[in-house]
């Protein structure tokens, strides 16, 4: 339970690091996009050569970003299964009624390296960024936002306490399953129905604890002076800098290395 | 001196229509005056309106009647407020629930940041606050990462660093273990003392009372006594009947002068120690206790036979925790434990030694790494788990959080629902414990959830006793309890263990708790078992409990001390009336030489 690396935050000091957590939101949304975009080979291999450089550049452990993989890595290859069997075209084997086709590998393979580096980009994001400077910078990037009602400073607000206390909670759930099974509470044996229902009781007394635990953290937030985001600074503040702005500058210009090829070969 | 609190005449009411139980109860009427750069401390039962006192001087709550002012500022004012709470600051029971951050000096930064502090100046607030608290090496820190104590300490630098004048602890250190008490106290008086911050603690830890200026003692929602420390626990009577107790040395000092051996009530081992020499100075020896056996004292302590039948036996049983991964740990290392068949069994050690993992094992909660584990001949490794937990009940460290049922009475039986048990049995059993427990049978039709602290607690106690274990594990018991409440659980279990013959394995940090109540000790170190014999034989090793940064009971302390200085007190003296006891068989055995 205690090795979710999805959100996991790796202490250094890479450029990439130190980054704006803006910069990096944005970035990351849009490389995902082109992610899904590419379609030739040269764009793979761009593709897939800028994430690497990325990922060196970012001083974060390599098997550390493939153990964000490993948990997926069961929906990943059924998806590529899936490809090889349906996907129609030259026949280059059959067992039995299942063909399997060239383009049906080609495919797979190119699904299976999309969303690895699907995963790769978006953790990249997660391991280099504290919980609170990525909050921080969705604040910020939705404080536009307000004028047509988007609550920036409360979502983000809401993110980061939720990110403070899923451990606490975890740690409450597993002592409260230990609590109940000492009471003759059995998870493990009995139908789908009887399962379910046997957490019953741990679900309940979580809920009440979560409901008061949000009851006195309301209240120690407004015995120091909690009154929402109006007036409020930050300690650290997020600043986009110089870094910030070459780093956008490499970004646009891969891009157009990317998808600029396709363009001129499509008229 | 300048006022920085006034309360005058001030009562809160809180309606009642939802039911809320968690709250503590009403303010009646209370009246006080406290002078900037005292430290007080408040002392009352679980429900005596301490907390409530709290939130009316933080204004989180506004007084129904009266008025209270802090530095001069009527807290009905509404456009005062925030700088109320800014000079008076609020650190609240649970360390967890009033960390907003997910970084130590990010939850630091937050109140200044809400004062719109500008961002240079939070640093160096937020540096500084640490530095006061002994927390600067744990700024990047993640909050559940840190002990009890240190949450604490995280809490009041976060009041710190709204510059505050004067700081309210609500309770703050009964969720704490003796060292994170002994941590945040320290902390407290050197900001009172060093940096002039007054200090209102409210607690219901008799012996952090000591230290204070003046303490206010609360009953019912009114405040009934206040003086010094020496005055208020002058009077025994009226602390028992606020539902308190004095410290331990006072109980003593409270017994000799009833048989009017000394005249004062000393409160701590350093004012005890020169009246006990005074006392016993014209009684000639300085060997008095040449006289005295060891029979002689200790006579309440039964003595269980050497060859007892083992109802547990652990063998080279280790554990790791999380193997293969970055955070394994060896949290039990190749421990051999036997537990006798009706005993009581105190397991100590500090917070993180593999106590609660140990205990775990004797339900087959948890599996051992290696070695073994038999309860009443069963091995508690095999599948058959329904009949292990029918043998072995455990009840964790805050049961009450568990409780879930529509009804009390549907909590209680909810282990029995698996047991095959007839209608008249349950029947029986229900009314046993309740009768044991004192849950009083109107309460069994009610939602656990109405119910007091404390009655959660027994019920909670009760839905394990109910599957009538022969062996009956707690993890601390009394934990968040106020004194009256602890002595009333260590009765029910003394109780349970005589007529039944329970065998009963505890959990505690109380040292003084365990000289009390248990026949034998285990101590745990880094997961080792240190020793395991009788309490009078393990509190006689003074030196190597110190060594695992563990307390002696305050009794043996002071005897120790006295045996330093010269005399000759056989040890170890646990209870108050052993220590009773042996005084007075001094004065009367060297009278007669004399």
């Amino acid at each position: 339970m205690n090795n979710i690396t999805l959100g996991q935050y790796i202490p250094g000091n890479s450029i990439i690091h130190r980054l704006d957590p803006r910069t990096k939101i944005i970035w990351t949304a849009i490389l995902m996009v082109e992610i899904f975009l590419i379609n030739s080979w040269q764009e793979y291999v761009m593709m897939g050569a800028f994430t690497a450089i990325l990922l060196l550049i970012s001083n974060i452990p390599v098997k550390q970003t493939l153990k964000g993989i490993k948990p997926l890595l069961f929906i990943l290859v059924l998806t590529a299964l899936l490809n090889i069997f349906f996907v129609e075209g030259r026949i280059l084997f059959s067992v039995g009624p299942v063909r399997v086709t060239y383009e049906g590998i080609i495919s797979a393979v190119k699904l299976f390296v999309r969303l690895v580096m699907l995963i790769v980009t978006a953790s990249l994001m997660t391991l280099t960024t504290t919980p609170m400077s990525m909050t921080d910078g969705i604040e910020r990037l939705l404080k536009p936002f307000n004028k047509i009602g988007v609550p920036s400073h409360e979502i983000a607000m809401m993110m980061s306490i939720a990110l403070r206390f899923i451990p606490t909670l975890l740690e409450e759930a597993q002592r409260i399953m230990k609590a109940q099974s000492s009471r003759g509470a059995d998870f493990d044996t009995g139908s789908i129905f009887a399962r379910v229902k046997s957490f019953i009781p741990v679900l309940v007394p979580l809920f009440v604890s979560a409901f008061m635990r949000a009851d006195e953290l309301a209240e120690a937030m407004e015995s120091r002076c909690y009154r929402g985001g109006k007036g409020r600074t930050r300690m650290k503040t997020i600043r986009f800098s110089q870094l910030d702005l070459v780093s956008t500058l490499i970004g646009v210009l891969f891009t157009i290395l990317v998808f600029g090829a396709s363009l001129i070969r499509f008229r | 001196m300048s006022e920085i609190i006034k309360i005058d005449n001030a009562s809160f009411e809180y309606r009642s229509q939802s039911g809320d139980n968690r709250r503590d109860s009403a303010v009646n009427g209370v009246s006080l005056s406290i002078d900037q750069g005292e430290f007080i401390v408040v002392l009352g039962r679980n429900g005596s309106g301490k907390s409530t006192l709290a939130r009316l001087m933080n204004a989180l709550l506004i007084p129904t009647d009266g008025v209270v002012y802090i530095d001069g500022m009527d807290t009905r004012d509404e456009d005062l407020t925030w700088e109320i709470r800014k000079t008076l600051g609020l650190v609240f029971q649970n360390p967890d629930n009033q960390i907003v951050s997910t970084t130590v000096e990010e939850d630091v930064a937050f109140g200044p940041e809400n004062l719109g502090v500008p961002p240079v100046q939070i640093r160096d607030r937020v540096d500084r606050s640490l530095k006061l608290v002994d927390m600067q090496d744990y700024t990047e820190h993640s909050p559940h990462m840190l002990s009890g104590g240190q949450k604490q300490r995280v809490a009041i630098a976060g009041i710190l660093a709204m510059e505050p004048k004067c700081i309210v602890l609500d309770e703050a250190t009964s969720m704490l273990d003796p060292a994170g008490r002994k941590e945040v106290l320290s902390i407290l008086r050197r900001l009172n003392k060093e940096n002039g911050i007054t200090v209102l603690h409210i607690t219901h830890h008799m012996d952090e009372a000591v230290y204070a200026d003046r303490v206010f003692i609360m009953q019912e929602g009114k405040i009934v006594h206040q003086g010094t420390p020496e005055s208020i626990f002058d009077n025994i009577e009226v602390i028992r009947e606020a539902g308190l107790n004095v410290p331990r040395i006072a109980e003593v000092a409270h017994k000799l002068r009833k048989k009017n051996y000394i005249d004062r009530i000393p409160l701590t081992i350093d004012h005890m120690v020169p009246v006990l020499k005074n006392l016993l100075k014209d009684k000639a020896s300085l060997h008095p206790g040449a006289k005295l056996n060891n029979n002689g004292i200790s006579s309440e302590k039964r003595s269980l036979p050497e060859d007892g039948e083992d109802i547990i036996k652990v063998r080279d049983l280790s554990y790791v925790y999380m193997p293969g991964t970055t955070f394994e740990k060896k949290a039990l290392k190749n421990i051999t434990l036997n537990v006798k068949k009706g005993e009581i069994l105190g397991i100590i050690g500090h917070t993180g030694s593999g106590k609660s993992t140990l205990v775990q094992h004797f339900n087959g909660i948890l599996k051992p790494t290696s070695g073994t584990i038999e309860v009443d001949g069963i091995d508690a490794i095999s599948k058959n788990l329904k009949e292990l937990r029918r043998k072995v009940g455990l009840i964790f460290q805050y049961p009450e959080q568990q409780l879930f049922e529509e009804t009390v009475y549907k909590d209680i039986i909810f282990g029995l629902n698996r047991m095959d048990l007839s209608d008249e049995e349950i029947k029986r059993r229900v009314f046993y414990v309740t009768e044991l427990l004192g849950i009083s049978p109107e309460l069994l039709e009610k939602s656990p959830f109405e119910l007091s602290g404390g009655q959660k607690r027994r019920v909670a106690i009760a839905g394990v006793l109910v599957m009538e274990p022969e062996v009956l594990v707690l993890d601390e018991p009394t934990a968040g309890l106020d004194p009256i409440g602890s002595y009333e659980v260590y009765k029910i279990l003394t109780e349970l263990n005589r007529e039944k013959g329970t065998t009963i394995v505890l959990i505690s940090h109380s040292m003084d708790d365990v000289a009390e109540y248990c026949d034998r000790a285990a101590v745990i170190n880094h997961g080792e078992l240190m020793m395991c014999d009788t309490v009078q034989k393990v509190f006689s090793k003074t030196e190597e409990l110190k060594s695992y940064g563990l307390d002696i009971p305050q009794i043996t302390k002071l005897f120790s001390r006295l045996n330093s200085e010269g005399y000759n007190f056989p040890l170890p003296i646990l209870t108050v009336d052993d220590a009773v006891d042996a005084i007075e068989m001094t004065i009367k055995n060297s009278g007669g030489d004399n």
